[in-house]
């Protein structure tokens, strides 16, 4: 056994209001550069929808992830070693900027500069890349907003499979969810075992992927090899970059940006245990469905004390024993059973988790619509189809996302009961075997949500930090090019900054 | 002047071409990449790319085998000089136009596609015309090379570069009576190679060789200390 420590997330899907605050705040911080000004470490996509960038979800058209082998060895979906390099001159597999969108500014200074006339003047939009006008903008990063578009493009959805979908085509049975998205800084990356420099890594430490600026060539492998394609090739500097879990903050106990604003509180960030000997275990375990609850079992519970003694053998420092034993993400993914990894068939042991949203039912159910299941409300009826939920979330395994809906639905109607009604409908709890003290507890975490219940980050440990005497005099953040930005002009070896790009808009 | 050209120019393009390698790979790592632009337009990149690359890769090789070999270690096991040059034109002829084909498709794509265009450096252009001339040269270099099948010519070609690899005098004398076309072939590869730190084509120094072997997972501790794990 040789115990590591992550920082994961969990996202409660049953309170997103869509808001894209998440977004907006981590593209201010992180890419509002040129080169990435179309990538967005953290999207919102609206459920059902092919999403961001289009059809990221089947594999057989993008090969992300892992396949199994009839040996039982994993492979990146990609390729072999011989494969991935085969590929290395044109990346067949590669989505064009086109599948995410063509980046675009509007004209501003034209509402300000044009001369009177009798119509009211426009802001005509201008492509990022070539400067030059775009007539119509086809695509965004977030086209298919509340159900945008038609049915039609949308039902492409890959988690429609094993479903009649059809019928959610009509407006009376349609449904939607938000679906926010950012790396899963998975246990087992594909985009690490493609990447054919080497310069993608997971810090030992804190389980965040990272890729290294200084060793990224620009093979693109990881692009692809990426099954959430959260990967971005930055295509002024000719290197990719993804979402760093704002490390820079964690590292002092600070939450991600995403998850400092969200305005639903629906982020928590806490460390989880697992033993690093068995990710290749769980990861090739033959049963897709299987998966889930697979990486559930290489989580540690971090209260037993052979596990405290063999995490302190293997260098986990007691702050981040504490910190794991306060965990939210382990109250809801192991104790709870109520938080899900995304897409586990894709075999890479993702630790973004989510609690399936449940709302839709609860105004259904009261207006007789629903059948009720005892005291609660029959979830195999609700608005999004349980299956729908399922492909999503645990490899079309319906059991595991009814539990955790039913236990959220008995959490409601118990806390309701008290304070509406103030009697105590224990009744509810014993139909989905919680207890009350737990009930308490998760009303607590999820409805209450406190800053301090969401975020449990213990701060970067002595031991692992830098000798900041070491660092007098230099540069703090940069592009990792000493003091250089890498697009300076007049750099010998500098690329030029990019004449129509974010930062010539800014200054012209 | 011929002294100049052929017996002083390749030891500063050589120098610069190692030495600015060096120090670019030192100090500017965030610049060092490939340069791809597959993104902004795959279409004609992935067959002109594939293409260009495999040619100039076989071609390259073709020049280290067939300029650096001995004249001794073929005549040994029975090649004869004229055999060696037809072998040369056929395996280069067929690289080159591979190669060319590859590379004018790039080239068009470079210049007329407005994003690509858009977002090139001027190097990034003029290293792609500068090759395109030397792979014309090359190509049309077999044209003379077929005038006289002896393998003559072939020999001082390789004499110069055993010379000039092996520091030994009267390279550029042995140059002094070659073709045009094969002087003016080796003064663009020199200035390709002089500029070579300056442009995208570093990339060459980090073919992913080792990404055979390696393992899939790569854990890294802060403070720098890489380790693969299990």
């Amino acid at each position: 056994m040789k115990i590591r420590a992550q920082i994961a997330m969990v996202l409660n899907l049953d309170k997103c209001i869509g808001c894209h605050t998440c977004s907006v705040t981590c593209k201010n911080v992180w890419t509002s550069r040129d080169g990435v000004e179309y990538a967005w470490f953290n999207n919102v996509e609206t459920k059902p929808g092919i999403g961001y960038p289009k059809e990221w979800e089947n594999q057989k058209k993008w090969k992300g992830g892992w396949v199994r082998g009839r040996n039982g060895n994993l492979t990146p979906r990609l390729g072999g070693r011989f494969r991935v390099l085969a590929k290395i001159f044109a990346n067949p597999d590669l989505p064009q900027i086109d599948d995410y969108y063509e980046p675009f500014t509007f004209d501003y200074a034209h509402l300000q500069s044009a001369p009177l006339s009798q119509t009211a003047p426009t802001a005509r939009p201008r492509s990022l890349i070539t400067g030059e006008r775009m007539e119509k903008i086809e695509w965004g990063p977030n086209w298919e907003e509340i159900l945008g578009g038609e049915f039609a493009k949308r039902s492409k959805d890959a988690n429609f499979e094993a479903i009649e979908k059809e019928i959610y085509g009509e407006f009376e049975n349609t449904f939607m969810m938000y679906l926010p998205r950012l790396c899963e800084h998975c246990l087992n990356p594909a985009c690490v075992a493609a990447c054919p420099s080497g310069a993608i890594y997971k810090r030992e430490e804190d389980g965040i992927v990272l890729i290294d600026q200084d060793k990224c060539r620009g093979w693109r492998m990881c692009v692809s090899a990426c099954p959430y394609k959260k990967i971005y090739y930055n295509w002024q500097s000719g290197k990719s970059e993804k979402c760093i879990l704002c490390y820079p903050r964690l590292e002092v106990g600070q939450p991600t940006v995403c998850s400092e604003t969200c305005v639903g509180r629906i982020r928590y960030l806490g460390v989880m245990l697992y033993d690093a000997d068995r990710i290749a275990e769980a990861a090739s375990v033959p049963a897709e469905t299987d998966l889930y609850r697979a990486q559930l079992d290489i989580f540690l519970d971090p209260h037993d004390p052979a596990v405290i003694a063999q995490a302190r053998a293997d260098g986990v420092p007691d702050a981040w024993l504490e910190a794991a034993r306060h965990s939210p993400v382990y109250k809801m993914a192991i104790d709870w059973k109520i938080a899900f990894p995304l897409h586990p068939e894709y075999r890479t042991l993702p630790m973004v988790w989510y609690v399936p949203p449940l709302s839709p039912i609860q105004a259904r159910a009261e207006a007789g619509a629903l059948d009720w299941n005892g005291t609660i409300p029959d979830v195999s009826k609700l608005r999004i189809p349980l299956r729908y939920l399922a492909n999503l979330l645990t490899a079309g395994e319906e059991y595991p996302v009814k539990f955790a809906l039913e236990r959220l639905l008995a959490m409601r109607a118990y806390m309701r009961a008290r304070h509406v009604d103030g009697t105590e409908a224990t009744a509810v709890l014993e139909q989905v075997n919680l207890d009350r003290a737990t009930v308490e507890d998760m009303y607590r975490i999820l409805a209450l949500a406190a800053y301090e219940d969401r975020f449990v980050i213990p701060t970067t440990h002595r031991e692992y930090a830098e000798n900041a005497f070491d660092l007098r005099n230099s540069c703090g953040f940069s592009f990792g090019d000493g003091c250089a930005s890498g697009t300076a002009a007049g750099g010998l070896f500098a690329a030029p900054a990019h004449k129509h790009g974010v930062k010539a808009k800014e200054q012209a | 002047m011929n002294e100049t050209l052929f017996g002083v120019y390749p030891y500063i393009a050589i120098t610069v071409f190692l030495l600015g390698s060096l120090v670019r790979f030192e100090y500017g790592q965030y610049t060092w990449r490939s340069g791809s632009s597959q993104l902004l337009r795959g279409r004609m990149l992935v067959i002109g790319s594939n293409c260009f690359h495999i040619g100039i890769l076989a071609i390259l090789a073709g020049h280290f085998v067939g300029l650096l070999t001995p004249h001794a270690v073929y005549t040994g096991i029975g090649i004869t000089v004229r055999e060696k040059q037809l072998a040369a034109m056929g395996f280069g002829g067929a690289a080159g136009v591979l190669c060319f084909f590859g590379l004018s498709l790039l080239i068009y794509r470079r210049l007329s596609d407005p994003r690509i265009r858009a977002t090139s450096s001027v190097m990034d252009i003029a290293i792609l015309l500068m090759l395109w001339v030397q792979l014309s040269m090359g190509l049309g270099s077999i044209l003379v090379s077929a005038q006289h099948l002896d393998g003559s010519e072939m020999l001082v070609l390789a004499d110069w570069a055993q010379r000039i690899v092996t520091f030994r005098p009267g390279a550029a004398a042995a140059m002094a009576h070659a073709s045009l076309i094969y002087k003016l072939h080796i003064l663009l590869g020199l200035t390709i190679l002089l500029v070579f730190p300056f442009s995208r084509l570093v990339h060459i120094w980090s073919a992913p060789v080792t990404y055979v072997g390696r393992r899939y997972q790569i854990v890294r501790r802060r403070g720098g200390a890489a380790g693969e794990r299990p």
